[in-house]
């Protein structure tokens, strides 16, 4: 097992790598001079003072020189300072972090709350009507844009249910559990349906794949009820597999709270985002995607690993 | 094996008819492209147009779906949305079908360093979440159509890459490929005659199932200002300039996600029939 970590956590090197060059390039993208961007247009300098800033931000220096720059300060934990608070940018990520990680955490409870139960008898009553109309069910859920359903939860759900889906009026969880809860309720299910249909197909398939195989057939034929072949032999080798779907749809799940976030007006990182992308306050943009991305690449880690704790094939495979 | 045999001899069209899942997605998906081609004939009112007695008009009468905040007409900017929205995610798709197969071919035949490099490419681009990467580069690069169109098509690359790569690879040890390669013929007259029309039943499924989630995308990134402008009409920017009137008048809200919803179940429905018909392994 610390060999299968060791190696999984050698692999990370490469794509880290190549995830911060893509962070760096991509604010050198941006048409302009940087400098010309952080003063705005209404600093009037001389030519002779924009290079003397630009030695002192270390903006004249060759690319390659100021990549290096850059990843030496991320390992301090420097992300930058914003263009427009002039704080360092990295608290206030963090700061919003916990918002936005409870969003998708909620999600995923609420998709496997559904997926589970619904793609197991979908696989078990496998051919009938019931079967059909949860496959055609499962399809539309996956066509759904989320930030539609969440406009119409918001449209059909308040004049009746005010207490929750308030705009607005997040609270942190620790301050007020149930008030948090109630306003993190609709984003969670607007973000947490798509899912749920994705990790239902998935389950299906997985748990009809494996009642094709011989030892459930044995499992019958030598007399075992029908419920204990599929809890006892079924159900705990097909459910083993969604794991890995959680760690591919962790993108969905992360890329998602930036615009549910943005529909429910709650303050976490992609809200951060959006407002520094219409400010054009890149530092900021920089840091969330790269946070962002740090994230989704640990996810894929952790998920990893827990297959191959759950299913000794895989590490020894 | 005599199924599949059997299956192959008669024409694309009428294996689609014994697909009905298939066959649905792709009456769906033609009629939306009839729609759009043919905008300019069906559309009741010019898209642009305002009229200032009509705000917020419910559907019924003159205006078929209701107007929005403008006066202006909800089916006619439907209409005119759908050319949008539908070339912008196309484009985008072939983009990431061009890129992404020719890479994973390259990868899969050559091997080596060229697999490496390529596929360590790929999964950088796949270490970001998609839609997160897209706003990212629309962020910076302006929000003109080819940007769009751009930032789609490389979010959607890696997936095709890596389609094709598996797939280059499955084919690459078959008898007929060394065979061909015994007989002289070089790697281009082997990739393009041998191995293409092999590894073209898994693009197929992945374009399909790729063009509903890039119609996806391109409406969470016009719905969140970042992808087409208005007053072009799309039908992200028309949910998103809907969210302040919807409680006053829910046509505006309901019929541009529908429109959405319905397309996009459309490539599901193609995707996945076609998968049922292109590999009977995976059949339910």
């Amino acid at each position: 097992m610390t060999a299968f970590i060791a190696g999984r956590l050698l692999a990370l090197l490469p794509v880290l790598w190549g995830v911060s060059i893509l962070v760096f390039l991509l604010i050198h993208l941006i048409p302009g001079d940087a400098l010309q961007l952080f003063l705005g247009t209404q600093v009037a300098m001389t030519p002779a003072q924009m290079e003397e800033l630009r030695r002192l931000f270390g903006i004249n220096k060759a690319l390659p020189w100021q990549y290096a720059d850059w990843v030496g300060r991320l390992f301090h934990g420097d992300f930058g300072v914003s263009l427009r608070t002039s704080r360092p940018v990295l608290p206030d990520i963090l700061a919003r972090l916990p918002v936005s990680a409870e969003l998708a955490a909620l999600a995923l409870v609420i998709a496997l709350g559904i997926a589970l139960p619904v793609g197991i008898l979908s696989a078990l009553r496998r051919g009938t009507a019931a079967d059909a109309a949860i496959r055609l069910v499962g399809l539309v859920g996956l066509s759904v844009p989320n930030f539609w359903l969440a406009t119409l939860l918001l449209l059909l759900l308040p004049g009746r249910l005010l207490p929750i889906a308030s705009i607005g009026m997040y609270v942190r969880f620790f301050a007020n559990p149930i008030g948090n809860l109630a306003v993190m309720l609709l984003p969670a299910v607007s973000l947490g349906v798509v899912l749920a249909a994705v990790i239902m197909r998935y389950v299906r398939s997985a748990l009809l794949e494996v009642l094709a195989n011989e030892y459930v057939r044995t499992a019958r034929a030598k007399g075992l009820r029908e419920h204990r072949v599929i809890n006892r032999h079924a159900l705990r080798n097909a459910l083993i597999p969604v794991i890995t779907v959680v760690g591919f749809q962790a993108g969905y799940l992360l890329g998602g709270t930036v615009v549910i976030e943005e529909v429910f007006a709650l303050p976490g990182m992609g809200r951060l985002a959006l407002t520094a992308i219409s400010q054009r306050d890149y530092p900021v943009v920089q840091g969330v995607v790269l946070v962002i991305a740090l994230l989704f690449v640990l996810t894929n880690v952790v998920v990893d690993l827990l297959y191959a704790y759950v299913d000794p094939r895989v590490r020894f495979g | 094996m005599t199924r599949s045999a059997a299956a192959r001899r008669t024409s694309t069209p009428a294996r689609l008819l014994r697909a009905p899942v298939a066959a649905a997605g792709a009456v769906i998906i033609g009629v939306y492209l009839l729609a759009a081609a043919s905008a300019p004939v069906l559309s009741p009112h010019d898209p642009l147009a305002m009229a200032s007695r009509s705000l917020l008009a419910p559907p019924g009468g003159p205006f078929p779906l209701g107007t929005d905040q403008f006066g202006r007409d909800l089916l006619s900017r439907l209409l005119y949305g759908a050319r949008v929205s539908l070339a912008v995610s196309f484009a985008s798709v072939v983009l990431a079908l061009a890129g992404g197969g020719a890479a994973g071919i390259a990868s899969g035949y050559y091997g080596g360093p060229i697999d490496g490099l390529l596929m360590r490419v790929m999964d950088v681009i796949f270490a970001f979440p998609a839609v997160l990467l897209a706003i990212a580069i629309m962020a910076v690069a302006g929000t003109a159509v080819w940007t769009v169109i751009v930032a789609i098509g490389v979010v959607y690359t890696p997936q095709f890459a890596r389609v094709s790569r598996a797939s280059v690879l499955a084919t690459r040890g078959l008898e007929y490929v060394e065979a061909a390669a015994a007989l002289g013929a070089g790697a281009r007259r082997i990739l393009l005659r041998h191995i293409l029309p092999n590894i073209s039943a898994p693009l197929i499924v992945q374009t399909s199932l790729s063009l509903s989630l890039a119609i996806l995308t391109e409406s969470a990134l016009s719905f969140l200002g970042l992808g087409t402008q208005p007053p072009t009409p799309s039908w992200g920017n028309m949910l998103a300039e809907s969210r302040r009137f919807m409680a006053m008048a829910p046509w505006t809200a309901v019929f541009p996600g529908a429109t959405i919803a319905t397309v996009v179940l459309g490539f599901n429905l193609l995707g996945d029939g076609l998968r049922d018909l292109l590999d009977p392994r995976l059949g339910s």
